[in-house]
């Protein structure tokens, strides 16, 4: 039953939230808040460790099937029945979600043993959980749904589970709107995702896959439909995409997402939600494979996103800022290749960008931990010998992103640059060949600033610092062996070949068969083989490494200098290219213009004419009550008077 | 003489003027509730006219009813009075006007 994977983290919410989150547990029991703690972690990781069992037992399943069916759908009820528009509830579990929700379910489980010790101290601890949970329990709707309303649900699910969890500590006002700016961010993008989901059941009479995508292979039905049309739906789709996984131009809320719990950031905005976008794409791949233009835009957002970001990491001082825009720019990575329709590849980033962007967010997790909440680098520096886990794990994360060969991030990259390169996108090839140098410089810089050199931590601080409990650490060791290892899924073929270790890419292998369109043919002739590409990104992060080298390590002095020298440029890095003062002028500012003038015309006039009708009404009946004296007697004569009144006009009518 | 339906209801005229005098005029509360009574009964006295006059025994039906309701009315009218008295102390009904607007 596919349905348990999603139903235990519902359970896991619902327990942790009716019972203690609720604070009914303390009320109807007592306890110390110990038992209540440990209870707690057992329902919120349980659930999840479940889930991440079944849904390995399910891959096991998978595995055993022919290669060209591999996909169990589990229809549990009609949900929507109305005319021609029926959508079930139902679950597919094909390769491409059980690549998704393997990584949800494991990653999760990890991040939720992690958060065991990070949030040792909170007093919502529960709450912490119970929103965990609930967000483990969306996201799998997201990605195991078998429709597209069904993918929907899940979609603002997460966003509601990513809204309550960055606002988490929303006692501070700043934290409190980091949050409704991710969610209202995100409703930009969700209107584009729902119009296309419309688009598409305009076009196709359904929203069910197998028989949107069944149709879409359709040659014959295709011809009737306008290339247009296509191209829409995957620009709309693209929107949605844009929204949740902070692609340009809506990128501007991952940033402050940061705001949350490192853990959550680990999770929610780093490894699972904003890779929704990505899995939504993939999952329509007919549709991008079908529309040139489409691929195009996709490409060259994703392209100049990437390489903004990158240039904006590359200065910020808060090390989960620098994360942040790390995620930003590796999703941009992720979007190229699906962009072009390599969909395996940009698949397989996003399996090894979970498994060191997790790590890396935890490990700047432990280290803010250590430092009882200090995220700026600047004020670090020589932790290594303080904490030898986190600094080593914390190294392993960042040679994998940086893209050095044998470690995940390597093999993935790699892809995606030869798959850039292959198609003929040679300029986006060259962005990307960027990006990698920077990727390298900046996360070698927070590797170096954070952990090498003379540490700049104040002594006060310094004599408390000590490793983070093992619930943490962990974590940690396990990612980390899984960054070192990850990538070898995915060996591409020629490499394999090599080496006598398999001939196909077995991850690519293993998600074709969710791949319906596959335009992987390599277009006109090239100036370099696979094996020079493979020089060229191993240059590039050679080149970003021994600069960051240079610079934060060997010759401290150095970057302040540089950075004088090119001032405007370092000033505008950052202050992230002042897109978000950007925005605040062109629609907050005139947004919250009109906002006060509807707000006056409300209170004026519509408001007013309502008051008024109200005042006068009052004022009558005040002047009426003066006629009521309470003496009987004066009540008696105009009875008297009037009944004379009415004698009279009948006898004289 | 011959005494006409005519004298009649010029009595009850009569009478039922003087009620209203006393209802508008007295401050008493008894008094109020008597001049009341008397309005009643002129009332009655021009029911029981009309019946007679006309020979119809609808109005003497009419009369025997209002004044059995009169009579309950009355010892109502007068409990109510008795406990006015018994908490405000006074029957005056100038001074009775907590129903004023």
């Amino acid at each position: 039953m596919i349905v348990w994977i999603v139903l235990f983290p519902l359970i896991g919410a619902v327990i942790n939230g009716l019972l203690f989150a609720s604070g009914l547990w303390k009320k109807a029991l007592g306890g110390d808040e110990h038992t209540e703690n440990s209870i707690t972690n057992i329902i919120g990781c349980g659930a999840v460790l479940i889930s991440a069992i079944i849904s390995t037992y399910y891959f096991v399943q998978l595995l055993s099937l022919d290669p060209s069916e591999r996909q169990i759908i589990q229809e549990l009820f009609v949900w929507i029945p109305s005319g021609e528009f029926t959508v079930s509830f139902e679950f597919l579990f094909d390769t491409l979600s059980c690549v998704m929700a393997l990584i949800i379910t494991w990653i999760g489980f990890l991040i939720h043993i992690y958060s065991i010790g990070y949030m040792h101290h909170d007093k919502a601890y529960a709450k912490y959980f119970t929103y965990l949970n609930i967000f483990v329990f969306f996201m799998l709707i997201l990605v195991l749904g078998n429709n597209f309303p069904l993918m929907f649900v899940g979609w603002e699910g997460v966003g509601l589970a990513s809204f309550l969890l960055i606002g988490f500590w929303y006692e501070d006002t700043e934290k409190a709107y980091a949050g409704r700016k991710a969610f209202i961010v995100n409703r930009i993008g969700d209107f584009g995702f729902i119009l296309g989901i419309f688009l598409i059941f305009f076009i196709f009479g359904s929203v069910n896959y197998q028989e949107v995508f069944g149709m879409a292979l359709d040659a014959s039905f295709m011809s009737a439909v306008p290339a247009a049309v296509i191209t829409a739906i995957g620009l709309l789709l693209f929107v949605g995409a844009v929204g949740k996984s902070a692609q340009i131009p809506l990128y501007v809320w991952l940033p402050d997402a940061m705001a949350g719990p490192t853990p959550v950031s680990a999770l929610i905005h780093a490894a699972t939600m904003v890779t929704a976008g990505a899995y939504m794409m993939a999952r329509c791949n007919v549709f991008y494979s079908q529309s040139p233009t489409a691929q195009m835009i996709v490409v060259s957002i994703a392209a100049f996103t990437a390489l903004l970001a990158a240039s904006i990491a590359l200065t910020q001082n808060d090390i989960k800022k620098v994360l942040a825009y790390s995620t930003v720019s590796q999703l941009g990575y992720m979007f190229m290749a699906i962009g072009v329709g390599a969909y395996a590849a940009g698949l397989f980033h996003l399996v090894t960008h979970a498994f060191f962007k997790a790590l890396l967010f935890l490990g700047s997790g432990s280290v803010i931990h250590v430092l009882s909440g200090e995220q700026d680098i600047r004020k670090m520096g020589g932790l290594r010998k303080l904490i030898p886990i986190t600094a080593i794990t914390f190294l392993v994360g960042t040679l994998a992103i940086a893209g050095v060969p044998f470690l995940s991030g390597f093999f993935s990259k790699d892809e995606i640059l030869a798959a850039l390169y292959d198609r003929g996108y040679t300029i986006h090839w060259i962005i990307a060949l960027i990006t990698v140098v920077l990727t390298a410089l900046y996360m070698l810089r927070v590797y170096l600033l954070t952990f090498e050199g003379k540490t700049r931590v104040s002594d006060s601080i310094k004599r408390y610092i000590h490793e983070s409990p093992y619930t943490m650490t962990i974590p940690l060791m396990v990612l980390a062996a899984l960054s070192i290892l990850g990538g070898y899924i995915g060996v591409p073929d020629f490499m394999g070949k090599v080496v006598g270790l398999h001939d196909t890419n077995l991850f690519e292998h293993f998600v074709s068969s969710s791949i319906l369109i596959d335009n992987a043919k390599e277009v006109g002739h090239h100036l370099f083989g696979h094996w020079a590409l493979v020089g060229f990104s191993i240059g590039g992060a050679a080149l970003g490494i021994i600069i960051a080298f240079y610079f934060y390590y060997i010759k401290p002095s150095a970057p302040e200098k540089v950075a004088k020298d090119i001032e405007p440029l370092y000033e505008a890095s950052l202050n992230k290219w002042y897109v978000d003062e950007l925005y605040d002028y062109i629609f907050v500012q005139p947004f919250s213009y009109i906002s006060r003038k509807a707000s006056d015309f409300d209170i004026h006039y519509i408001d007013g004419s309502v008051n008024g009708i109200a005042n006068i009404v009052k004022e009558m009946a005040l002047t009426l009550q003066t006629a009521q004296t309470g003496v009987i007697r004066s009540y008696a004569t105009l009875m008297a008077i009037g009944a004379a009144v009415i004698l009279i006009l009948i006898v004289l009518l | 003489m011959n005494v006409s339906i005519e004298h009649y209801l010029i009595l009850s005229a009569i009478l039922f003027v003087i009620g209203a005098y006393g209802i508008i005029a007295r401050k008493n509360l008894i008094i109020v509730l008597m001049s009341l009574e008397l309005m009643l009964n002129s009332a009655n006295l021009a029911f029981v006219a009309f019946s007679r006059a006309l020979g119809d025994m609808t109005g003497h039906v009419f009369m025997i009813m209002s004044i059995t309701v009169a009579a309950a009315e009355v010892a109502v009218g007068l409990a109510l009075l008795v406990s006015i008295y018994s908490h405000r102390e006074t029957l005056d009904i100038d001074v009775l006007k907590i129903l004023k607007g």
